[in-house]
């Protein structure tokens, strides 16, 4: 592994993803009893080893919009949690420049037994956001989730659509360079729906860099100038979303 | 063909560790409030429960120590000696309990999303404390009862004691933290620290019984334990100054620090700073695969 990066991509990348493989283990005994009853019965005990992902290299420029592609199980959600850090690689490096934010925990920090309000606080904090930000965002969020007066409400009292418009609505409004999307635009209605896509393409124009995982193929033709397709947990092609869009409808299941 | 500069970049997920917890100082605030506001949720009777609990065990506790044990003849003012070791050792549990689960207890954050992972034991034990609070001001409604009037001796002791409590469940607690996303064992092996807590430490009886009957290798043991030393700095701050020395008059009287006080105090912080550094190391350690073991 030498340690320098060539740059692939047009503009400065604001991630890079350098030859990154990781793997999981898949256990076959759950417990010391477990172990010993199988190793008596001459089973497998030891855990196997499952590469999630395979020597995946990309990078993605500053302010480009790309879109990962792939089955279910290909291996997308964990390339997002290695460039938000929920997750290390185990071989291979990941860096990212400027703020880093998800929408993939999407609603992950509400509890249901705090009013909207309380909620909206505490998950701006939990996504990097200072006392002084929220309070100068907070009417802008309750309007863009058109949650209304419910937002003093307990948040168990919502609608499933309620309660994810409104962390949609905090996870948009957060000061952020790259924007990580994994498969959550299935909210709300198709009001709602149009009213994110239209927000996420405005963020895209200011020259926030996008990173979206999903498996609707209009969304991402519509948000996205390329496409990464990663299949059997490597990446099969990296190029114009058309064309990925493409190779994703004509790879074998 | 150009190569990149990578230090204007950041590897994401790697953290500073406690460093990393000054600037979330805010996250922490709101998530010590969301854990003291949710508490109690949907509980008629609230925070009362926070004074109820604990009286009731300090009942028991004396009733069966106090008189059938006789306990109330040999220590003088024992209802104040008792409680002032036992809520110690409450925040103790209370402290390393809630820590040791914080990771497993925030499994859909720290799953989802990175952010530094000691943020949920350090509320926990910050949680801890704020529970603590009612439990010190039946102590001190107790202990103006028997007459105490404190002075800055006692006041710094008492503060002594609070401190190496934190530090302890804090050490201990990252540790098992770390180590329970794995394996949940480390759950039941604190509950049998907490559950041992009590009875190794002079709570129910007087630190003397130890190397007088159990002989001075475990009398120093004893005596190394950080719980045994903060327990009694409280006995100085609280129950000490209320009761008349020990004479021959005055058998329940206070006999005065152990022997050495200082010296096993200064092990007991040494322990507990060298318990924060293994747990520190242990956890972020551990921290790696925190997201695909929950």
């Amino acid at each position: 592994m030498s340690d320098t990066i060539i740059q692939t991509s047009e503009t400065t990348p604001a991630i890079i993803v350098d030859h990154v493989t990781k793997s999981f283990l898949k256990r076959n005994s759950h417990s010391m009893k477990e172990a010993f009853v199988g190793w008596t019965k001459g089973k497998k005990v030891r855990a196997d080893q499952f590469h999630a992902l395979d020597d995946v290299s990309f990078q993605i420029g500053e302010g480009e919009s790309v879109a990962v592609l792939g089955f279910n199980g290909s291996g997308k959600s964990t390339t997002l949690k290695m460039v938000s850090g929920v997750m290390q690689p185990d071989k291979g490096r990941v860096f990212t420049k400027g703020r880093v934010a998800g929408l993939i925990e999407v609603g992950a920090g509400f509890h249901p037994d705090l009013s909207g309000r309380e909620n909206v606080y505490l998950n701006a904090a939990i996504l990097g956001m200072s006392k002084e930000q929220i309070d100068a965002r907070f009417d802008d969020i309750v309007e863009f989730s058109e949650i209304g007066d419910f937002i003093e409400q307990e948040v168990k009292h919502y609608s499933s659509g309620m309660f994810m418009r409104l962390a949609f609505a905090v996870a948009i409004h957060v000061d952020l360079d790259v924007l990580l999307v994994d498969e959550v635009l299935a909210v709300g209605d198709e009001a709602f729906r149009k009213k994110c896509s239209d927000k996420l393409k405005e963020l895209a124009a200011e020259g926030v860099t996008m990173l979206i995982v999903s498996h609707s193929m209009g969304m991402v033709q519509d948000l996205c100038s390329r496409g990464i397709v990663i299949h059997e947990h490597k990446v099969l092609f990296d190029g114009p979303i058309a064309e990925a869009v493409q190779v994703i409808r004509t790879t074998p299941h | 063909m150009t190569t990149i500069d990578l230090n204007n970049y950041d590897v994401p997920g790697r953290s500073r560790g406690i460093l990393d917890v000054i600037r979330w100082r805010y996250l922490l605030r709101l998530l010590v409030r969301k854990g003291t506001s949710t508490r109690y949720r949907n509980s008629a009777l609230g925070w009362t429960w926070s004074y109820v609990k604990p009286l009731i065990q300090f009942f028991i506790y004396f009733l069966v120590m106090g008189f059938i044990f006789g306990q109330r003849d040999n220590v003088e003012n024992f209802p104040l000696y008792m409680f002032s070791g036992f809520i110690t050792v409450q925040f103790f549990n209370e402290a390393f309990g809630n820590a040791t689960t914080a990771v497993v207890g925030n499994k859909a954050l720290v799953r989802k999303i990175y952010l530094p992972r000691e943020l949920f034991p350090i509320a926990a034990i910050i949680n801890a404390f704020i529970h603590f609070l009612p439990q010190l001001a039946i102590l001190l409604v107790v202990a103006i009862f028997y007459g105490w009037r404190p002075g800055f001796t006692e006041i710094g002791s008492v503060l002594a004691g609070l401190a190496l409590i934190a530090l302890i469940s804090f050490g201990l607690g990252l540790l098992f933290a770390g180590l329970n996303v794995r394996f949940r064992d480390a759950e039941n092996f604190a509950e049998v620290i907490r559950q041992l807590a009590t009875w190794a430490s002079p709570v129910l009886y007087t630190w003397q019984l130890i190397p007088d009957k159990m002989g001075s290798f475990f009398g120093h043991l004893y005596m190394c334990n950080p719980i045994t030393i903060a327990v009694e700095f409280m006995h100085y701050g609280f129950w000490a100054e209320t009761v008349p020395r020990y004479s021959e008059t005055h058998q329940g009287g206070w006999i005065g620090f152990p022997p050495h006080f200082g010296l096993y105090a200064l092990v007991a912080v040494v322990i507990s700073v060298i318990l924060v550094v293994i747990g520190q190391l242990v956890f972020r350690r551990a921290e790696r695969t925190f997201a695909q073991d929950l």
